[in-house]
């Protein structure tokens, strides 16, 4: 049972680390513009340059 | 992708007039916002943006463009955000490039911009969302591991790792609910809160209790679980309003922000909050008049239909009072101020909006009806459980507070919680993939009680942009006509336009509008005149068209013969189908207009109307409808104009469409954007289906609720049948909502026309009927 030590807090930690990720894309506006996100990975705008 | 190659090929004909464009630059300026580091940052709201082809093509026109350092369209909102390098460059080269590619652009002040996401609750909801999701799933995870069978050292210790995480998970995603519970009970009443916030904190404080004295239940997983699907239904009600709002303030505005005031003879702008009674403001072709005012210099056409309904326009000359709003069609005129923008026509609209408002008494939703019910249901059973379970132990407080616990957090109201919102974001999804744009949910509700329709007539039931229905025009006569009419913006040469065929016509010069009166140029050296009949008819010689009525458009050479055009108002897409449809689903539909009897007439004969008034005010349209509501009938306004925005406010529900002015579309309940009258049956019938699941969703959680409140009374719930029986209720709910968004009934009639997705461009309807 003394593997519990180890394992609960990496669970948890995993679990902060996936909580952490999805507020900051929420804060750094990854969120903002869906439809426009899909569209944008089909334009090949660095060949232009 | 066509829908770039439309928007390329309707640009050329939109702008003819110039506004004044250093008055324009000004205004311009004024809705930017300079950052820290001395760039000036703009949006523009762009509604023809529709594809990545769109996005890619303005971002590539822009960006080389002098002066700018960054652009960046968001196709979502259907903005464009512009950072300009320094504050005194001039934003116009920005509009203008939009224009040349064929996307009008209205600045967005980002003042108000602002303000919108200051009001935005939906991100700190789904912060406390992301939070108790976060909890739910490992508390359920240590949870999982109790219920199967370990051991009781083990136990105690994942019961206090749960407690570590749900007591702050509670404390800060619960807020929500506690602060709504606490108004309620402050204010004395009961609301779905307040045995949500009982359930959640009484589970935890028994929970804590029984973790530290090493008991074997433990409710945390059904607190915090309860938290995450009760916040789903928040975040989704929320997110549905404020979308619906963002759009609404995103379509172009048609009230002026500013004026160009005449002084000394030089034009200065002024915006519009700084316009004092006495000002002499000039107002060009196509620009609407600011304020209230009284014409000083100059002729000009009116279009006064937005702002009294009627549809023909309205020669003003020197003297003739002007409201704010009216739209100037064809010449450029001074006014003198004679109220303020707070005291113009339109504040007067707003006093009587803000009676109507009051008067209307206020809709309960049918989540507060049920929680007026279930509320204080739900406390009586937990008490008569506690005082049963005293009396049948012989005063074992801990059995008996044990479980009238269990008796709230089963009956916590998670299905109820999720029954009426759910439903409401896909009706709302539903209606917005259709053009339709929904305030909020409890229009929905009000809107499948209506059974009465009250149409207003311009703008509404027609689209305002006039179509000639007869000619007697033959020959060379037409193409000359016709060459004419290309030179003038107003909406009877654009009909004329669109009616004649396209001729080669003799060499046209000297060609300019004669405001109030019509166009007149010069065929081969002989005059020739398109306008009002007494005008047109000075230089022709002999008799002609005899049917010289109210609303014709006559044509001459000089010493030829009288030509007549026969104009009528263009009914709005589908508008005899889509009444018939109202009237196939019981529904009494009329039309009160602002306009003249002869006109309302035939339009109300056209669609079959027995039901109709003409040449009402804004106080008698509004006596009407509070007519038919004493009479007890469920009224549903459907209007445009100033004139109609107290009735939009006065009726139980109310729709605009998207050409409607600025208060009656704030005013409104729904907005459509597409052309189609469709969008009233088609919301309606939306409207009475998610009625009947919502009653459904509450059927089937007040069913679950009869089994599983026994139960819990008896003291047979353990944490485990409180977790499934929650999540599995809350599931058996969602999924009754999302046959919502099933092709059901709707589609009917409205197949064809009014498919999903039939043009994915939401452009004001002003700009399509104009294109």
């Amino acid at each position: 049972m003394n593997v519990l030590i180890y394992l609960l807090p990496v669970a948890l930690g995993l679990g902060m680390l996936g909580l952490a990720a999805f507020l900051w894309s929420l804060k750094s506006g990854q969120y903002e513009d869906l439809d426009g996100a899909a569209e944008r990975i089909l334009m090949d705008d660095d060949e232009a340059d | 992708m066509s829908c770039c190659g439309g928007a390329l090929a309707t640009s050329f004909a939109l702008e003819t007039v110039d506004p004044a464009s250093a008055l324009r630059a000004e205004e311009l300026m004024r809705s930017g916002r300079v950052n820290e580091d001395g760039t000036v940052q703009y949006v523009f709201s762009v509604p023809d943006i529709s594809c990545g082809r769109c996005m890619a093509t303005i971002e590539t026109a822009l960006a080389p463009l002098d002066g700018v350092v960054s652009a960046r369209v968001n196709l979502t909102m259907r903005r464009v955000t512009v950072v300009l390098d320094a504050a005194d460059r001039s934003p116009v080269v920005v509009s203008d490039a939009l224009e040349r590619l064929g996307y009008g652009a209205t600045p967005v002040d980002i003042g108000d911009l602002d303000d919108l996401s200051r009001q935005r609750e939906s991100a700190g909801l789904l912060k406390a969302l992301a939070v108790a999701g976060f909890a739910a799933g490992n508390i359920m995870l240590l949870s999982v591991s109790v219920w199967s069978g370990a051991d009781a050292a083990t136990r105690d210790m994942f019961h206090l790792v749960s407690a570590l995480i749900a007591l702050p998970t509670v404390a800060y995603s619960g807020q929500v609910f506690f602060r709504s519970a606490f108004g309620a009970l402050r204010a004395g009443r009961l609301n779905m809160d307040v045995p949500i916030s009982l359930a959640v904190v009484l589970a935890l404080a028994m929970s804590v209790f029984e973790s530290l004295t090493g008991g074997a239940e433990a409710y945390f997983d059904a607190a915090v679980t309860l938290l995450f699907f009760l916040l789903i239904g928040r975040y989704l009600d929320q997110r549905m309003r404020e979308r619906a709002r963002t759009a609404v303030t995103g379509l172009s505005r048609l009230a002026v922000k500013g004026a160009s005031r005449v002084e000394d003879g030089e034009l200065s702008y002024v915006p519009l909050d700084e316009v004092r009674p006495g000002m002499i403001l000039r107002v060009a072709a196509g620009e609407r008049v600011p304020v209230d005012g009284v014409v000083v210099r100059g002729t000009s056409d009116l279009d006064r239909s937005l702002v009294t309904g009627e549809s023909a326009p309205f020669a003003a000359s020197g003297g003739d009072r002007v409201e704010a709003g009216t739209l100037n069609l064809s010449g450029s005129i001074d006014i003198e101020a004679l109220a303020t923008a707070e005291n113009s026509f339109l504040a007067e609209i707003i006093r009587m909006m803000d009676a109507a408002e009051k008067g209307r008494g206020r809709y309960v939703r049918v989540a507060d009806r049920m929680a007026r019910i279930y509320a204080p249901a739900v406390h009586i059973l937990a008490a008569a459980t506690f005082v049963g379970w005293l009396v049948v132990t012989g005063g074992d407080w801990y059995a008996a507070t044990y479980a009238a616990m269990a008796v709230l957090i089963i009956t916590c109201p998670c299905a109820l919680g999720l029954a009426v919102p759910v439903v409401h974001v896909i009706g709302a999804a539903r209606l917005f993939e259709n053009g339709i744009l929904m305030k909020d949910g409890s229009a929905l509700e009000r809107l499948a009680e209506a059974d009465h329709v009250v149409f207003d007539k311009t703008g509404t039931l027609t689209t305002g942009v006039p179509r000639v229905t007869s000619s007697d025009v033959e020959g060379d006569d037409a193409g000359a006509a016709r060459a004419l009419a290309a030179h003038s913006t107003h909406p009877a040469s654009r009909a004329i336009l669109a009616f004649l065929p396209a001729a080669s016509a003799g060499a046209l010069s000297a060609v300019h509008e004669v405001p109030g009166c019509g166009v007149e140029g010069e065929v081969d050296g002989r005059r020739a005149r398109l306008g009002r009949a007494d005008w047109v008819g000075a230089i022709a010689s002999g008799d002609g068209w005899s049917g010289a009525r109210a609303g014709g458009v006559t044509f001459a050479l000089e010493g030829g013969r009288l030509f007549g055009f026969q104009l009528s108002e263009t009914l709005r897409g589908d508008a005899a189908a889509a009444i018939d449809d109202l009237k196939q689903d019981g529904l009494a539909v009329e039309v009160l207009s602002g306009d003249a009897a002869e006109p309302v007439a035939r339009i109300a004969g056209e669609l079959g109307l027995a039901a109709m008034a003409s040449g009402q005010t804004p106080g008698m349209k509004i006596e009407r409808l509070h007519g038919l509501q004493a009479r007890g009938a469920k009224v549903l306004m459907v209007g445009d104009g100033l004139n109609d925005a107290p009735c939009l406010a006065a009726g139980d529900v109310s729709m605009a469409p998207a050409s409607a002015c600025d208060a009656g579309r704030l005013a409104a309940d729904f907005v459509f954007t597409r052309d189609s009258l469709f969008a009233v049956p088609f919301a309606h019938r939306v409207a009475v289906k998610a009625r009947r699941l919502v009653k459904q969703n509450f059927a089937l959680a007040i069913l679950y609720n009869c089994i599983a409140v026994p139960l819990a009374m008896a003291g047979y719930i353990t944490p485990l049948v409180a977790a499934v029986a929650m999540s599995s209720s809350s599931i058996v709910v969602v999924a009754n909502s999302l046959r919502l968004a099933r092709n059901g009934k709707m589609g009917r009639r409205t197949q064809g026309a009014f498919a999903p997705r039939t043009t994915s461009r939401t452009a004001p309807l002003v700009r399509e009927g104009v294109a």
